[in-house]
């Protein structure tokens, strides 16, 4: 079988999504982990996102992290696009409709709306990348700190403080991680069922799995600007 | 349970033939026993509208006991009823009472055109079967059905996935109007069993390629497929469709 059939197959078409998604995932991962260092400020109030701001310094000062970084873009736009290809096509394969329909009996809602939970992931992202990635990386227009080296470091804590000082954005970044959530509790055990994983046993950890992932990791995320609105986390 | 009578309001999808752009009629029907079948009920109304000259509702249906996979109504917004692991032939009108509205449409999918009324095209699962859904086996004595080993955790897998029907309701419950419940039980059931080895790879590439070419959408675990199924066929046998798919398509040279 050519490449070229494998991949556009309907069960290829899937595979990429499966592995776009579980691509993301892993980023999700990295992306938590040094962002859960603003928690810091709880346990030493003179902490001020310096932990933070080291290791978001480390995740753009070398290049091998800026390359992966492209392959981030890349894996999130094979992701959106196909998954927009699936959504169209497939919704596009029942011409007329049914009189009455079958809603979301036998299936979860969430599992029916993947399109549109990944549009509302989309929206927030586009926010999301002007809010922090964009004066980062592109206009630079960042404060600087140091903290007593010659090293200077970006204060992308200071502009995450400042940024949820507004009430709609933090109400913006928790509808975002609400979507994220959902989009992963059908999305994270979808994606080892279309790698073909059929041992039930192993189902059942995808799924469990998959529930506390989508549940731990957003609502970390989501903290991240209730906690700086609430000045649990503070710039002093 | 008790016997009683109902009158009951149908509408029911009325299209001439498949380029016939088609609309909903509305019936009443009167006397119905909560013992009849689903079928039985529309044989009263066709006798009645045959009375009155006009033309009967055309619908599938043969064995009438649940085997065949012919019967295809999707009623009230959902495939084959209300009750679970059923066909239409098999629905009693002990579902319903007195006073109540029933709408009935055809299976909905662009790879099932309807030809008329509630009879549609379901041929394309012949195609998917004929693409490989078989094993060859040559001429000469009859083997011995004992003679090659199966576990019986296999044999038991191999036979719940061939119960399937063929009857279409899981692609008319699909939003994506996917086939894959269907074509992974037929995958499944061969490639659980020794006699399916020989041509596990290229079946299992030809079946869904037809099925892709039939014009089905693809899979998003939805599972409303599963719920719908007649014979209970589960969705893991999708996983093991994939399964399937990605090492026979990893793994087959160009051809
Ligand atoms: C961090 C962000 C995201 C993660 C971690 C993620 C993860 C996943 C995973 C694991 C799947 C399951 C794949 C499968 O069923 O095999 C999936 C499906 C999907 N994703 Fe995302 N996703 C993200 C963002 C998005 C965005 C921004 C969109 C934008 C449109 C999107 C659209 C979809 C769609 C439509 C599906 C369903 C496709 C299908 O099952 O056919 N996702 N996602
Ligand atoms: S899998 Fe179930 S619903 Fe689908 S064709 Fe077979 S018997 Fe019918
Ligand atoms: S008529 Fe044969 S299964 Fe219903």
């Amino acid at each position: 079988m050519k490449w070229s059939e494998f991949f556009t197959s309907s069960v290829g078409k899937k595979l990429v999504m499966a592995l776009s998604g579980l691509f993301l995932i892993s980023f999700l991962v990295v992306h938590v982990g040094i962002n859960a260092c603003i928690y810091a400020d709880i346990f030493d109030d003179s902490d001020n996102g310096e932990i933070f701001n080291k290791a978001a310094h480390f995740m753009g000062a070398y290049y091998v992290i800026r390359i992966i970084e492209v392959g981030l873009f890349v894996g999130f736009f094979i992701h959106i696009i196909q998954g927009y290809v699936l959504e169209v096509k497939n919704r596009a394969k029942r011409n007329i409709g049914y009189k009455v329909p079958m809603g979301s009996k036998g299936s979860r809602w969430y599992s029916k709306s993947m399109g549109l939970l990944g549009t509302l992931i989309l929206l927030f992202l586009v926010i999301h990348i002007s809010h922090f990635w964009v004066p980062s990386r592109v206009t630079h227009t960042l404060e600087p700190v140091n903290y007593g080296t010659p090293t200077e470091y970006h204060n992308l804590y200071a502009r995450m403080y400042h940024t949820f000082q507004q009430g709609w954005v933090v109400i913006v970044y928790v509808l975002g991680c609400i979507s994220l959530a959902w989009h992963l509790l059908h999305g994270f055990q979808a994606a080892f069922r279309t790698l073909g994983v059929s041992n039930t046993k192993y189902i059942a950890l995808a799924r469990g799995a998959g529930a506390a992932f989508s549940i731990i990791v957003p609502l970390l995320f989501a903290l991240m600007p209730i906690s700086m609105y609430f000045n649990w986390v503070d710039l002093n | 349970m008790e016997h009683y009578t109902m009158n009951l309001t149908l509408k029911v999808w009325r299209q001439k033939n498949s380029q016939d752009k088609g609309r909903f009629e509305t019936y009443e029907v009167k006397n119905i026993s909560s013992e009849m079948s689903f079928l039985e009920m529309f044989d009263v109304l066709n006798e009645q509208l045959i009375a009155e000259g006009k033309d009967p509702i055309a619908f599938d249906h043969d064995c009438r006991e649940g085997i065949c996979g012919m019967c295809s109504m999707y009623i009230n917004g959902r495939p084959h009823g209300p009750w679970q692991h059923n066909t239409v032939c098999q629905l009693h009108m002990r579902a319903y009472k007195d006073g109540d509205t029933i709408v009935v449409e055809p299976w909905r999918a662009k790879a099932f055109p309807v030809i008329k009324d509630l009879v549609v095209d379901r041929s394309a699962f012949d195609r998917i079967i004929q693409a490989g859904g078989y094993i060859s086996v040559n001429t000469g004595n009859a083997v011995d059905a004992n003679a090659i080993p199966i576990e019986k955790e296999k044999a038991d897998a191999a036979f719940a996935a061939a119960a399937c029907i063929g009857c279409g309701a899981c692609v008319a419950a699909c939003k994506n109007s996917s086939a894959m419940l269907f074509l992974s039980a037929k995958v499944s059931h061969l490639a659980l069993l020794p006699q399916g080895e020989p041509e596990r790879k290229t079946r299992v590439l030809n079946m869904v390629a037809q099925m892709d070419k039939e014009g089905f959408g693809s899979c998003t675990f939805t599972e409303a497929c599963e719920a719908v199924c007649p014979k209970g066929i589960s969705v893991t046998n999708i996983s093991r469709l994939n399964k399937e798919y990605l090492v026979a398509g990893l793994t087959e040279d160009k051809r």
